[in-house]
This record gives C-alpha cells, structure tokens and sequence, in this order.
C-alpha cells in the first residue's frame, strides 16, 4: 500500500467508532497487538520526551526504506503509537519527513486527547519526522 | 447547608463533558468558584478598577478598600496577630520563592541547611534548591513515615546545628494525610530554627490557626480554596517579616527612593511590589466564608477510602482515615494512570494523573505516576459511587 493509502485505512478503520470509548477500546486492541519491544532497547536515547507516559521509539533502515518499533508502559499510547508506526513503516525517509502527518487531526486523536496526551503525541510525530530528516 | 444550596452556587458543576454530567474530581489541583466569588471579581473590575494605595480618587479609595479588608479578613481567617502579617502573593508558589529568596538573601549562608520533605510539592523543592545554588547551602530531605506522614522524631534527628529553615506541608498534594504541625514546629522551635507550612491543601480540609500551629511562615494560594486564580497569601511572623530585606524592587514597596539610597516601606507591602491584583485578591473573602461553611461529607471520604483499599487490584497512597482528608492517589496493577484518566475523562470524570509535581515522592513510593481523585463539599454521594463504577469499568477495559 502506498502511504497515502495507508492513510485512507486508518480514517476508513477509525470511523466505524463513534465514541470515544469505542475508540480507545480500538487503540487499546491495537496497542495489545503491538510487537514486543526487546526490553535492552528501552534506553534513554529512545524514549520520547513530552509524554506523561514513558514512549519509547527506534527505527531501522532496510532497502533504503525506514522501519519502526516502539513501546509504552501506557496502553492508550502504545495503540496511538502502533498506528503511527504502521503508517510509516516501509517508507522513504524523504516520503515520511515531507509528509504532513494529517491524518491524525482527522480521526480526531489531536482535538481530543488531553493537552499533555496531544504534546505526547506532536512529540511522537516530531521524532518520526526527525529520524526521517536524519537518513 | 443542603448539598443542592451549595451545587446551585456553582454553575460549572452543571456542565456535560463529552456528552456525559461533569463529575470534577479535580479539586486538590485548582477547585470550582462559587457565584460570590465570581460576582465580586466582575463587580469590582466594572466598578472599581483603579490601582491601589496611590491616588486619591474614588475609585482608588474603593479598590484600596477592598484590597485591605480582604487583608484583615485572611489576618481573622488563620487569627495571625497582625494584619501586617499577611502577604499577598500570586500563590503559594511565590510565596515559598518570596520566603526562599529574602529569607534566603538575609539568613543563608554557604555550608548551611535547609530540610525539606520528601512529599514537598514541586514548589516547596525548588525555591530551596535555588537559594542553595546561590549561597552554597545544602537539602537535607525529611523521609515519610510508613502510613505516609511526617514525624517529628525523625525530623529533630535531621536538624543540626547549621540548619536555618524547615520547610514542610500541611498535607501532602498526594498522600493527602494531616501532618502533625504544632508537634512538627515544636521540635523545630527547640532548636531554633523557623518553619515554613506549605498550606496549599492545608489551608482547604483543616482549620488553619497560626499561632496554634505555631509556625513562622504559612502559604496558600487563592484557587485550591475556591477564589480567583492568581491569588495567594504567605503569612510571615511579624519579627521576621520585619527582619527580612525585600526581594523585588518598584511599585508600592518604597518609602523613599533616590540615587543617593532608597528606603523600603513596611511589611507587608515591602513584599508587594508592583501594581497588585487588586480586583482578585478580594474574592479571597466570600472564598474563605464559603471554605467555612462547608465541608465534604465524611461518608464520602469513607466510602471512597474503603472502596479503594478493599479493592485488590488497587494500591492507594497515604493510609489511616483518622487524618485522612477526601484525597485519594492509588495505583491499579497492570493499568497505566494515563489510560485510568483519559478513559474516565470520556466517561465525565476529571481527574488528576502523573507524577503530581511531586516527583521526589514518586520516585520515593518507587512509582512513575499515580492516579488522584480530591473531592470538594459540592460533591455528592453518587458522584463517589459513579467514581467507583467508572473506575471498575477502565480496569476492566484495560486489564
């Protein structure tokens, strides 16, 4: 799938909930779900630093196409965090620090998560972009 | 007063969230405003908006009125001696950095120490570990004990000879116990040293004597008591306010002023430099009156205290009902307190979670967060049990 593509997924994925219990219930499942993350890499280096729950990030080069891992001690954050990387993962670094991230004001999460939580996750964005713009 | 009388008084308690009745339980980080308290800031920024102790106007003489009445009151509110005791401040924040910085300036010296809890609030930490890098001065850091509270055994073991303040709460922002005070300044005052009272929760859930309590400085601020926000008061001991330099420079604190050398005015306005927040700082009076004449239902307290502590999933942070106020911070096995409050949010449940500028604790209880429930007199029975409820349903979608 392109990213684009990708992208139409996760608002198709998202609208099916009206409420936000739903929705979390929804990110709750996909946090679940999430690969585990060897706990040697949990180190400082990785964790990202805004969120009121510990997020932590890294990311391989393959064919010239970026890929993501990350955890959280949050489940929330970990199914926010899990969609993001499935977005992105697979993806040029030039594809992804040129994109807009969008999509998630459109599903909602931005508006609707609490100020710290939305730091959390503009943070999250800016170190996916940051290791995009690094490559 | 009947609970109904005392929600009516409080419009933003009738308010949906998501949809869902506002359930605010929210209160130890800033709590609701009573209609008297928000009538009185808008009829005095309509009708009696003019800096204070200057000019001669009727305006000027109307806001200066109200400023210093509502000094009186906080003097007859905490019976401190003097109404030249009370400093008003932006909070309890500035009025620790106030005592931190002229307190500091005068008394502190290199090689001197400071004791500070372990359950401080950020607030009550970092002023001192300021003045300590400026003057050389070193924390010592006062444990809790096993229930959560200050003894004043183990503080008369930290103080030394070079020990120049103590600077403890109340109640704890987190564990939300009542420290023994008088017993805590006791042993202080043996020794000489003063003592400074962070009474920000304090000041909230216990009657709030100065001279029973004995301490030398007592800081609140103006919100967690149901006043305008950007209010606050330090009360300092006539002597030592007396003795101490002032720490910010203009305004109204002058006596005099020169190039050849500038004479202070007296305290408390020797602290009050700059134009005041003269239309706020009064609502501190309909604030305390309505603190007065209401107070949490104890079934409450009692409801929510047996719930959490019967629950086995739930650990919950400072113990003992005797000196409990409705505070409550737990931890849940396996769910994370960021998922318990954005769950509970959607379900109309304002709620505090994280470290609650107590990082120090945190890092004390060996936690990197908690989950807090404070409750206010305008909560109700059945606010507690949807808590419960609620709380019930978010372990369950996350566990």
């Amino acid at each position: 799938m392109t990213l684009e593509e990708k992208k139409q997924q996760v608002i198709e994925d998202f609208s099916m909930y009206e409420e936000w219990l739903d929705k979390y219930e929804y990110l709750i499942e996909l946090g679940k779900a999430l690969e585990p993350f060897p706990e040697e890499e949990k180190t400082q280096d990785r964790l990202i630093k805004g969120c009121q729950s510990r997020v932590w990030l890294s990311s391989e080069i393959k064919d010239g196409k970026l890929y993501f891992k990350a955890d959280s001690d949050a489940i929330i954050t970990k199914g926010i965090i899990s969609l993001l990387i499935d977005v992105y993962s697979g993806h040029t670094p030039q594809e992804i620090a040129s994109d807009d991230f969008g999509f998630v004001a459109e599903i909602g999460l931005k508006d609707n998560l609490s100020p710290t939580r939305a730091n959390g996750l503009v943070s999250m964005i800016e170190t996916i972009k940051e290791i995009a713009r690094g490559e | 007063m009947l609970l109904k009388n005392i929600r009516d008084q409080f419009p933003a308690l009738d308010q949906k969230v998501y949809g869902k009745p506002l359930v605010y339980l929210d209160n130890a980080a800033t709590a609701q405003r009573p209609d008297s308290v928000v009538e009185l800031q808008k009829r005095l920024s309509q009708s009696a908006n003019a800096n204070i102790h200057r000019a001669v106007h009727k305006l000027a003489s109307d806001a200066t009125e109200a400023y210093e009445n509502a000094r009186e009151y906080v003097r007859g509110y905490l019976n401190a001696q003097y109404a030249s005791e009370i400093v008003f401040t932006s909070g309890a924040t500035a009025s620790i950095n106030l005592v931190a910085q002229s307190f500091g300036e005068a008394f502190v010296g290199a090689g001197d120490e400071i004791i500070v809890s372990v359950a401080e609030h950020h607030s009550n930490i970092v002023p001192w570990q300021l003045l300590c890098q400026r003057k050389g001065a070193v924390i010592k850091v006062l444990d809790i004990e096993k229930n959560g509270v200050l003894s004043p055994d183990s503080l008369e073991k930290l103080i030394s000879e070079r020990t120049k303040i103590v600077a403890i709460c109340h109640i704890s922002n987190v564990l939300g116990l009542v420290n023994p005070v008088p017993e805590l300044v006791a042993v202080c005052h043996k020794h000489g040293v003063p003592v400074l009272v962070d009474g920000a929760q304090g000041i909230v859930h216990s009657k709030v004597d100065v001279q029973e309590l004995g301490c030398d400085f007592y800081a609140f601020s103006g919100h967690k008591i149901y006043a305008a926000t950007g209010t606050g008061v330090l009360y300092g001991k006539k002597d030592l306010l007396d003795a101490m330099p002032p720490f910010m420079g203009g305004g109204e604190m002058i006596e005099s002023v020169s190039f050849s050398g500038t004479t202070f005015a007296k305290a408390p306005t020797k602290f009050e430099a700059g134009t005041q927040n003269f239309n706020s700082a009064p609502t501190l009076v309909p604030a305390l009156e309505f603190a007065k004449s209401a107070e949490t239902d104890p079934a409450i307290t009692e409801f929510v205290y047996k719930k959490l502590t019967e629950d086995e999933r739930i650990t919950l942070y400072g113990t003992g009902l005797e000196n409990k106020i409705p505070l409550f911070s737990f931890a849940v096995k396996g769910a994370h307190h960021e998922d318990l409050a954005l769950i509970m949010d959607k379900m109309g449940i304002a709620l505090r979670s994280g470290q609650m500028c107590a990082e120090p604790l945190m890092d004390r209880l060996g936690v990197t967060g908690l989950l807090r429930a404070s409750f206010a007199p305008y909560n109700t029975m059945d606010e507690a049990r949807y808590f419960i409820e609620c709380l019930d349903k978010a372990v369950n979608m996350l566990v």
